[in-house]
């Protein structure tokens, strides 16, 4: 099978638009829900016929689901390596369903992946199914009234797994409950810069709060940009739960335009310099490494968010974000390319797009 | 600055401390803080499933018969212990008053006070399976013109609806 992402409602990529609110610093809000089918073992238990036959079930459920009336469905594990990988570098699935925790490796038997606008249903991922819901920009509120309507539609069609007391039940106890996660992924360079990142992290913790990198549990934090999101899953109500993010991020937001704003004052000179360098080397450079790119880019971000960049929008932003990764890279050239042939098309993609978008002040 | 107890290594906390309303400052070096119970290495925040694993094997420690199994999928406590994963919602049952514990331990609750969503009917979902299975045979049958077989499924998704 092959994979036409044109098929795929805006290529799974609504949220890349740069709406919402504080869109210059939170590129995106998550919910995501863990649920189970009752009478099946969960996944990573389950034999390959009853893995077969929820990812079955799910796709036969789906037409009924109003909110995934128009989803496309996709069989992660008939993919082929470079599919999946496009999947995964589009935060539509996981490390672990697109087969990609080890080189070589298969996708798990009856992975699978809805999707539709801001929606998408990972299927045979730790848990039978995975609720996703992506908003641009910092609106943790509208995923969550979102995901809500979408759980209620797929429980009135799935049994889902809960005990009376303890709830939802999921294959690890720290999704148990409410099985709610709710996350922002949000864009630092100040409180970095400052070197004030550390006690912001730390104070997370403090908060019932937790945070990751780009790619979600185990992965680097690159390019300063921090997945923030709760960390306890039982006792409390989805909204609060929720609520307590939204509060703290808010916090965060306001600690990192602080940041900007004594970078701006105190090292003003120091930092346009940097800033244009960042942009000179995107502008210019005939090869760039992936992390390279990750860390010029969000130093193209921070020039945009402190007006020294104009006429470049953040859903350009976000766009060579996604862009500028390897497998995209080679499903634009249309063959697997090498890292050192990514890195080529890397910079001649970079160029392009700065230089057909970015308007620069005198 | 030196430390104010020991006045012999370099003070690197330093804390605002109010007692009965007097306001002052106290410095003191990393021993002498630790000894007075105050954490001083600024560790990131750990991964929560670290944070998480070190509390099953605490439990472990605590619990004989880790050889307990699910009578519905077999996973024994010790499988969990291993993976940090559960086989299936039967295990909650199985293993109920461990994870008890451990849920209080992780969450701070063992009560969901969150949404709890019009279930659908087992038997429904199962007889819908059925269905689509019968119907994919059914299309199947009248394909290859195996007339009596198709006609044979019909009455069966006929009865069943």
């Amino acid at each position: 099978m092959t994979l036409d992402l044109s098929l795929l409602p805006d290529g799974g990529l609504h949220w890349l638009i740069g709406s919402g609110e504080h869109a210059g610093i939170v590129l995106s809000s998550r919910i995501r829900l863990a649920r189970n089918l009752a009478g099946f073992a969960f996944p990573t238990r389950a034999r390959e016929g009853e893995r077969l036959r929820i990812v079955h079930q799910v796709r036969a459920t789906a037409a009924k689901v109003p909110s995934l009336r128009d989803a496309a469905f996709v069989r992660v594990d008939e993919c082929t390596p470079l599919e999946r990988r496009l999947l995964h570098e589009r935060h539509l699935v996981s490390r672990e369903l697109a087969g990609l925790e080890r080189p070589g490796a298969d996708a798990p038997t009856g992975a699978g992946v809805l999707v539709t606008g801001d929606v998408g249903v990972m299927v045979n991922e730790e848990d039978h199914l995975r609720l996703q819901v992506f908003r641009s920009g910092f609106d943790i509120p509208g995923a969550l009234r979102q995901a809500e309507q979408l759980d209620r539609e797929m429980a009135a069609a799935l049994p889902f797994a809960a005990h009376p007391e303890f709830g939802f039940l999921t294959a690890c106890p720290t999704n148990t409950g409410t099985g709610l996660r709710a996350s922002v992924l949000i864009h630092l360079p100040g409180l970095v810069l400052t070197q004030e990142i550390g006690k912001v992290l730390q104070g997370l913790q403090h908060m019932g709060l937790t945070y990751r990198g780009l790619y979600g549990e185990g992965s680097d934090v690159l390019g300063n940009l921090f997945q923030i999101s709760n960390q306890t899953t039982l006792g409390r109500s989805e909204e609060d739960l929720s609520d307590q993010l939204v509060r703290v991020v808010r916090r965060v937001i306001e600690r990192e335009e602080e940041a900007r704003g004594v970078l701006s004052r105190d090292a003003g000179y120091i930092i346009e310099d940097k800033l244009w360098r960042a942009y000179g080397t995107l502008r210019h450079a005939r090869n760039l490494p992936a992390e390279e790119a990750m860390n010029l880019l969000s130093g193209l971000r921070l020039a945009v968010g402190l007006n020294l960049l104009s006429g470049l929008s953040v859903y350009t932003l976000n766009k060579l974000l996604i862009f500028s990764q390897s497998a995209h890279l080679s499903h634009a050239a249309g063959r697997v390319l090498t890292d050192g042939e990514a890195n080529l098309a890397r910079a001649r993609y970079v160029r392009q797009i700065l230089a057909n978008e970015a308007r620069l002040p005198g | 600055m030196v430390c104010d107890t020991c006045r012999e290594r370099d003070a690197v906390v330093h804390l605002t401390q109010i007692v009965e309303s007097v306001v002052s400052q106290v410095h003191l070096c990393e021993q002498c803080a630790a000894a007075r119970g105050i954490e001083t290495t600024v560790a990131l925040p750990k991964h929560p499933l670290g944070d998480f694993l070190q509390a099953v094997q605490q439990q472990a420690a605590q619990m004989p018969g880790d050889a307990a199994r699910c009578a519905y999928c077999g996973t024994s406590l010790r499988d969990f212990r291993a993976s940090g994963r559960l086989g299936c919602a039967h295990c909650y049952g199985a293993f109920e008053q461990s994870l008890r514990e451990l849920l209080r331990r992780v969450h701070g609750s063992t009560r969901h006070e969150g949404w709890k969503h019009e279930g659908a009917d087992p038997d429904v979902v199962e007889r819908e399976a059925t269905l689509e299975v019968l119907r994919t045979r059914l299309a199947k049958a009248v394909e290859g013109e195996a007339f009596e077989e198709a006609a044979a499924l019909r009455d069966q998704i006929r009865g069943m609806e």
